[in-house]
């Protein structure tokens, strides 16, 4: 199994329904197979060992995505937001490869590699000749490259080969399964794994995705409507912004089925909101990993919908990442290694056929085959999967392991509050003391004493951050995850 | 026949294409209408099946056998339907979740 057959089926099944639509233009299946294949052909006839991809979200991704894995080389996405002296070391750490940018000057580049990318849309691109696709792509190759958004340090070359993807996507989605008149609006960008994954999984379906190329709250609505989105996926901090702008009116979007989150952490105050507007439309919470070939967790409209009717145990969930898919197993773990019974918090370990768990360099992978993600969290007496973060952000305040999201929460359910982080800081008597950074919404203000105030009637006492300070924002990073190591570098500093 | 993950294989009379998602863990025949399944770059004379009868092989389905442990998953569809040593091979129960991405 490799890419290209994915969309390989969908062409010689579906032909001409529509599969991309950018702009004012939208490829049909069979259009963008041909595409994939003429730029597959380019990218041999160069002599390219992999295809880097730095641009925004239009035809040409998909386009790049599966000439890639026409030609079995890596495709490598990378931030087209970094800087040059971020952006050059990823660059040059894949010599060889095609590098599809906005300009021609792309920082470490060889500048006969580089291929524009208004290019590859040109009906006439890769006019090349004959240059034969190798007719077998072995599954163990390595199909993508992603940089990890790198919260915690230096970015990491997370691979996935084509089996991970593929076993996700043909355990998941059942192949031309969407109706003709779907559609799935997508404004991630195309170096996450949920843009992959999503690609993936649409061209499967045979569901047509309409890009954005940059978000805002009013087009995505717009795009919603004139569209007829029935399927969308958005970052929490997209949602957010969303009902925001929507100030308390309905969203008015009738034929959208689902929209579904993920990236990072939803604060349930916008997921609440987002409930109460967008009528009829089912919402899925989706929890994965680059490591795990996105989504192995799903929260679907059902939950949502109990909970939203009121149902207390739904409500509990509504703060879990639902159910693991089948196929996949999870483990929690205490420090020393132990599995730990349901209900009890630990670190997740999560083993399945989708999970690489593979870096540039090694494997994390353990004898047994289990892949160590990093977070903590635990599972219910109905296998519901609850998050708390990661476990290097946990504050450990004299013995006791606190989940900096727990106080997040509370402090996000104040009215004047728009955005907080709650990280450990450095404490002589108790190892870590707690530390909030919030930001307050415009027009509105608050005290640090009445903060505390409201803390202690929501939270232990051993939970109320001892210390408050007050920003204009917070660094996040393009999905939404909070960057808590800046914030504790900008409290210590 | 070397079947490994990833190998294309075809049926020389019908138009049914398959892609192995797990290659068998003991020997195995794998037939299509009663004819054996070759390399899809192979020469297929495309006769068509003598006995079309049973359901035939449906594009996008993964079909599944136990006893020998192979899986494949069907590329293109056609009206020959598989059989492992002479078993009907079923299909793979699909799970469809709620769009997530």
């Amino acid at each position: 199994m490799n890419l290209s057959l994915l969309l390989e089926m969908s062409a010689s099944t579906l032909e001409d329904r529509p599969a991309i639509t950018s702009g004012s233009r939208t490829l049909n299946y069979a259009q963008l197979d041909a595409a994939a294949r003429r730029c597959a052909a380019k990218f041999l006839s160069m002599g390219a060992t992999g295809v880097v991809y730095c641009g925004t979200n239009d035809a040409s991704f998909p386009i790049a995505v599966f000439g890639a894995a026409y030609a079995g080389l890596p495709f490598i996405p990378l931030n087209y937001r970094l800087g040059d002296e971020q952006l050059q070391p990823l660059v040059e750490a894949n010599r060889g490869a095609v590098v599809i940018a906005e300009n021609a000057k792309v920082p470490g580049a060889d500048p006969d590699m580089v291929i524009l990318r208004s290019t590859i849309l040109d009906p006439s691109f890769a006019a090349v000749g004959d240059v034969e696709l190798p007719p077998f792509v072995d599954p163990e190759d390595i199909a993508i490259i992603l940089y990890t958004s790198g919260t915690s340090g230096t970015p990491k070359a997370a691979l996935l080969r084509h089996r991970h993807l593929t076993a996700y996507v043909i355990g998941t989605v059942e192949f031309a399964g969407a109706e003709p008149e779907q559609a799935a609006l997508v404004t991630v960008p195309p170096y996450h794994i949920a843009g992959l994954a999503n690609l993936l999984s649409n061209m499967y379906s045979g569901r047509r995705i309409v890009y954005l190329e940059s978000f805002d709250a009013q087009v995505w609505l717009d795009t919603i409507r004139n569209e007829r989105i029935t399927q969308a996926m958005v970052v929490p901090t997209m949602l957010a912004r969303v009902v925001q702008h929507l100030d308390g009116s309905p969203a008015d979007a009738p034929n959208l089925a689902t929209l579904s989150y993920g990236g990072a952490r939803m604060p349930l105050p916008v997921l609440e909101q987002a409930l109460e507007l967008f009528v009829g439309t089912g919402f899925v919470n989706a929890y994965g990993l680059t490591e795990t070939s996105s989504t192995i967790a799903l929260l679907g409209p059902e939950d949502h919908d109990a909970a939203f009717a009121g149902d207390p145990v739904a409500k509990v969930r509504l703060g879990s990442v639902g159910k693991v898919l089948p196929g996949i197993e999870v483990e929690v773990r205490d420090e020393d290694g132990n599995v730990l019974p349901v209900g009890e918090p630990g670190l997740v370990f999560l083993r399945g056929e989708q999970v690489s768990g593979e870096y540039e360099g090694g494997s994390v992978i353990d004898a047994e085959g289990w892949f160590p993600t990093k977070d903590r969290g635990w599972i219910d007496e109905d296998d519901y999967l609850f998050i708390e973060g990661r476990a290097d952000d946990t504050i450990i305040r004299g013995g006791e392991n606190i989940a900096p999201a727990e106080i997040e929460d509370v402090l996000r359910r104040h009215e004047a509050i728009v955005d907080v982080a709650v990280v450990g800081i450095p404490d002589d008597e108790w190892g870590q003391q707690i530390a909030a950074v919030v930001v307050v919404a415009p027009g509105k203000s608050v005290g640090v004493d009445e903060l505390h105030t409201f803390c202690h009637q929501h939270l232990r006492s051993s939970k109320t951050p001892y210390r408050i300070e007050f920003r204009d924002e917070l660094p996040h990073t393009p999905t939404g995850k909070l960057l808590r190591r800046e914030v504790l570098a900008d409290l210590l500093g | 026949m070397d079947i490994k993950a990833g190998s294309r294989l075809a049926c020389p009379e019908c138009s049914v294409e398959l892609v192995v998602v797990r290659p068998p863990s003991s020997a195995v025949v794998l037939t299509c209408g009663g004819v054996e399944v070759v390399d899809a770059a192979a020469d297929r004379p495309g006769g068509g099946h003598a006995d079309a009868s049973g359901e035939g092989t449906l594009v996008g389905k993964r079909y599944a056998d136990e006893d020998s442990g192979i899986e494949v998953l069907c590329a293109k569809p056609g009206p020959g339907t598989l059989a492992a040593d002479g078993r009907e091979v079923p299909i793979k129960g699909a799970k469809p979740l709620p769009s997530s991405d």
